[in-house]
């Protein structure tokens, strides 16, 4: 068994761990429970989030399901609701974002020789209070009225109609964007007072540089969130009208408020994506980063402009001509810097010396896919486009192709690319390229379809749909039966082996071209690394001492 | 589509499917909906409106544009795939950090955004450009149909609800749908004429709704307690068709849109109809009552309007005088109390009720009587009361 499972009872290490025992490891349950260990919280959030993504999967099953054929066969309009609603939140809130945390976990502390993260026992916190959210968010399928159902968006007026669940969703939400604070807190913490002398923010890896501008975002917007969802309850039940109409409350104020958190919120769940790729693509093309600095400075333009876009969520609300044109102008600004990543990274490809392992595949396809989703992000952006567009399968399409193969992609990347260095095995090299391909041409016959619907004005969040669009529905839920399936196979014969320590042993360094701190400690990486804080070299890459 | 109909046909034998939908999947003769979607459409609906042609304009240029950029970024990128790779013996280079590249492909890309803008921002000025409407109209999304008002412009007045075919929400919950305008037939369709500035006025009753309408490239949401609005000028006669666009509760897919096109002449009869229709619905001022009927009716104008001063007894109380036993409505003269009704009384004590139509007038005052111990079996006409208005 691995040491993501096993408490590492050999200490083969090297010098970094002599001093494990020192600190009484805990066993079984209380090792969990009682987790400090960042290696150990982030092995939990990263199967906490792999778990709700198979909740929220098997929620859009549901939806394409039943969208496979016009006509209602096996779902009610209002179950179906609940089915979109409760997709999007468990995506976004359960899978995605703790995901990511996940990986900052593991990998940050590594990244930066840091012994561990700045605040242990918060850090165990932040991540149980994931559980309760998420129970409560699930049961709320069992509530009277059923789950809420006014979209993952909870936009006012249509929360006041909902059922008590709406409340559960609002309490969870809460929970979990205290526990994303309270990460984002202590990744700030860690990489600006833990890094090894020598790392200077300058020569930090971009994995740990997207996150620690993620973490600002977040600390920035998960209380905007918190501020329009608490306006929402005390609407529902205490008698005020920030939302109410009935009570001169304004239903659009909810959406600027909602999308000042929201769009940030992308960025959010895309940035430390770019890290991932960062790091993955210079490893196999055995050639540094283009330009690391235009990196760290694009993220950072992307970061800032992220916060003065947001109404372009709402262009057909009908804002003043002045507001559609600034948040036009501004939006489009954002292909700039995200271009200029996308140019950095096939930079980094242009006369390397290339091989295609599963992480590089995954990185590729992450290029590839995400900037169409870039493509379609760009013509949203133009208001007169985008009022033909707003709220049909086009904005869905969009957004799949800018999480599902951005993020999710990206994820995927890096998990092949560390889970060696986390569990001290290789993966199964066929079978990543088999769930590689399968979730590449399944998600994109899952989703380019979608582009056509929502041109020819197939409106989102409907359970049924006119005839004329039956094909490409068609279409699409066969390929998100397929993707749906690849995900499962890569649970049970990629990460499941792995965990039970099946595959050859993980080298020190299994990729030839990786750079890092992460690589200077063995496989599997022992519970307690840089302790005492390491020597390093100038490029701060290497261990001297 | 024949391949995908084996498809579904095939993946109907493997089970997948519930019997209840193999039911339906006998092949049925599908077209086109003029104005509505087509078969497998891949773009943009042909649009009747100057702002739809810009946006397809816009798009085709969005799209030529990003097409451009991507063979440019992504032949870069596979020919290096394919070239620079460790099995093709290729040795990587060390090239990295330069501010000109850096420089480059920043300002170049800025640039092509301008260039996108340009075009995009005279047509959000025309988009929001809604004055000097020849119509205006308020669409007002109601959980879950539409409301239509004719606010200005030919047609005034003309208010109607306009909700789905109710055999198309039967259709849908059997699971059994057919018919080329599934889910977009109305009962009621919007009617406004053609090559006129129509402006929608959009608002909601409850939650959020959205009206929009591909083929007029118009799209607005409609908030409760606000109002937005939009505009479009037909350039075709014909059917238009649009769904809600805004996630408002259960039935947010049975919520269509209809617009109906018509010539200017037809319109014009389509509005002197909908007023005959309005006319005769109302009470015809010429009409000779019963005394049982216009006592009925009498009644309701009564304890709507008198019975709040002089009581459903009539006894009036205090200042207010009664009706039961009184002189004037008992008297024989129908006149005087007529013009009590339309004149008030007492400095206004008893106010006028003039607003009153002739038959309500009438109705109340047959009723009064004609109730209690007030049994004259005295008949007020409208007519008598339109005789005695100046």
């Amino acid at each position: 068994m691995s040491a993501v499972i096993d408490h590492p009872g050999t200490h083969a290490g090297g010098h970094h761990d002599e001093h494990a025992d020192h600190h009484g490891a805990p066993h079984g349950w209380r090792r969990w429970v009682y987790a400090t260990n960042h290696k150990d919280i982030g092995t939990m959030y990263l199967l906490f989030s792999f778990t709700m993504f198979m909740v929220g999967g098997m929620l859009a099953l549901g939806i394409r399901l039943e969208l496979f054929h016009p006509g209602l066969q096996f779902i009610n309009p209002q179950l179906f609701n609940q089915l979109t609603t409760m997709h999007g939140l468990i995506m976004v809130f359960g899978a995605i974002m703790p995901a990511f945390v996940g990986f900052a976990n593991w990998m940050v502390p590594l990244q930066i020789g840091a012994a561990d993260m700045a605040f242990a026992r918060m850090n165990n916190l932040s991540f149980w209070l994931l559980i309760p959210a998420a129970i409560m968010i699930v049961s709320s399928f069992f509530m009277p009225g059923g789950a809420p159902a006014a979209g993952w968006t909870l936009y006012a007026p249509l929360t006041l109609q909902m059922g008590p669940s709406m409340d559960a969703g609002i309490f969870a939400l809460h929970i979990l964007g205290a526990s994303s604070i309270m990460g984002s807190i202590n990744i700030i913490v860690t990489i600006l007072n833990l890094r090894a002398p020598g790392m200077t923010l300058m020569k930090m890896p971009l994995f740990s540089w997207t996150w620690l501008i993620t973490a600002y975002l977040l600390i920035a917007v998960m209380p905007v969130l918190a501020g329009a969802i608490t306006m929402t309850l005390t609407d529902r039940h205490f008698g005020t009208s920030f939302f109410n109409p009935g009570g001169g409350g304004d239903p659009v104020m909810y959406q600027h408020i909602f999308w000042f958190f929201g769009h940030p919120e992308v960025y959010i769940m895309i940035l430390p994506a770019f890290g991932i790729i960062s790091a993955v693509i210079p490893a196999f093309a055995r050639k540094p980063l283009f330009g690391y600095t235009s990196m760290v400075y694009a993220t950072a333009s992307i970061a800032i402009l992220s916060f003065i876009v947001w109404a372009h969520h709402m262009f057909t609300t009908g804002m003043p001509v002045t507001g559609q044109l600034f948040f036009m102008y501004a939006t489009m600004l954002i292909a700039v810097p995200t271009g200029v990543k996308v140019f950095n990274w096939i930079a980094t490809m242009w006369r390397g010396s290339m091989t295609f392992e599963t992480p590089m595949l995954f990185a590729v396809g992450f290029i590839f896919v995400f900037t169409m989703g870039g493509f379609t992000g760009l013509i949203l952006a133009m208001a007169p486009i985008d009022i033909q567009l707003q709220d049909t399968y086009y904005v869905v399409a969009h957004f799949h192709y800018v999480l599902v193969a951005g993020s999710l992609f990206a994820m995927f990347s890096g998990y092949y690319y560390w889970a060696p260095k986390w569990m001290g095995v290789m993966y199964n090299e066929t079978r990543g390229k088999i769930h590689f391909w399968g979730s590449v041409i399944f998600f994109n016959i899952t989703f380019f379809p979608m582009h056509f619907l929502g041109l020819a004005g197939m409106p989102r969040r409907y359970a049924d749909y006119p005839m004329q669009f039956t094909d490409f529905n068609m279409i699409a839920s066969i390929g998100a039966f397929g993707f749906g399936l690849s995900q499962v196979y890569f649970f049970f014969f990629v990460v499941l082996p792995m965990m039970r320590g099946k595959g050859e042993p993980a080298p020190q360094r299994p990729w030839e071209g990786a750079e890092g701190l992460e690589w200077e400690i063995p496989s599997p990486a022992p519970f307690h690394t840089f302790e005492t804080p390491p020597k390093l070299d100038p490029t701060a890459t290497r261990v001297i001492g | 589509m024949k391949t995908l109909k084996a498809i579904w046909h095939s993946a109907g034998r493997l089970g997948l499917a519930a019997g209840a939908v193999l039911g339906c999947s006998t092949a049925m003769a599908l077209n086109d909906l003029s104005g509505g979607p087509a078969i497998n459409q891949l773009d943009l609906p042909p649009s009747i409106t100057e702002i739809g042609r810009d946006q397809v304009w816009l798009h085709n240029f969005m799209l030529i544009i990003c097409t451009v950029i991507f063979i440019g970024v992504f032949g870069v990128m596979f020919y290096s795939i394919f070239k620079h790779r460790k099995s093709r013996g290729a040795k990587s280079a060390n090239f990295h950090e330069s501010t000109a590249v850096e420089i480059v492909w920043t300002v170049v890309p800025f640039v092509i955004v301008i260039f996108m803008a340009l075009p995009a921002t005279r047509v959000v000025v025309a988009m929001k450009d809604t004055s000097a409407a020849d119509l205006t109209i308020k669409a007002t999304g109601i959980q879950w149909k539409w409301g239509y008002d004719y606010l200005t412009g030919e047609g005034e007045g003309i208010g109607f609800m306009s909700t789905l075919d109710a055999t198309h929400r039967e259709m849908s919950d059997a699971g059994k749908p057919s018919g080329d305008d599934y889910l977009l037939k109305v009962d009621n369709p919007l009617i406004v004429p053609v090559n006129k500035k129509v402006r929608i006025i959009t608002t909601a009753n409850d939650v959020i709704h959205a009206f929009g309408v591909p083929s007029l490239g118009v799209k607005q949401d409609a908030i409760p307690g606000f109002v937005r609005d939009t505009w479009f000028r037909a350039e075709k006669t014909g059917d238009y068709y649009g769904q809600c666009y805004e996630l408002c509760g259960k039935e947010h897919a049975y919520m269509p849109i209809h617009v109906k096109v018509l010539s200017q002449p037809d319109y014009t009869a389509w509005v002197e109809l909908k007023k005959k229709e309005a006319a005769a619905a109302a009470d015809d001022p010429k009409k000779v009552w019963a005394l049982a009927d216009l006592s009925a009716r009498g009644e309701k104008i009564y304890t709507a309007n008198c019975a709040v001063c002089h009581l459903p007894t009539g006894k009036g109380a205090g200042p207010i005088k009664p009706l039961d036993g009184s002189a004037v409505v008992l008297d024989a003269d129908k006149t005087k109390q007529i013009h009590v009704l339309l004149n008030g009384q007492n400095n206004g004590a008893m106010p006028a009720w003039k607003q009153l139509s002739d038959t309500e007038i009438a109705a109340v005052i047959t009723y009064t009587k004609n109730h209690w111990s007030n049994t004259t079996g005295q008949i007020v006409q409208p007519t008598e009361v339109a005789a005695m208005r100046k």
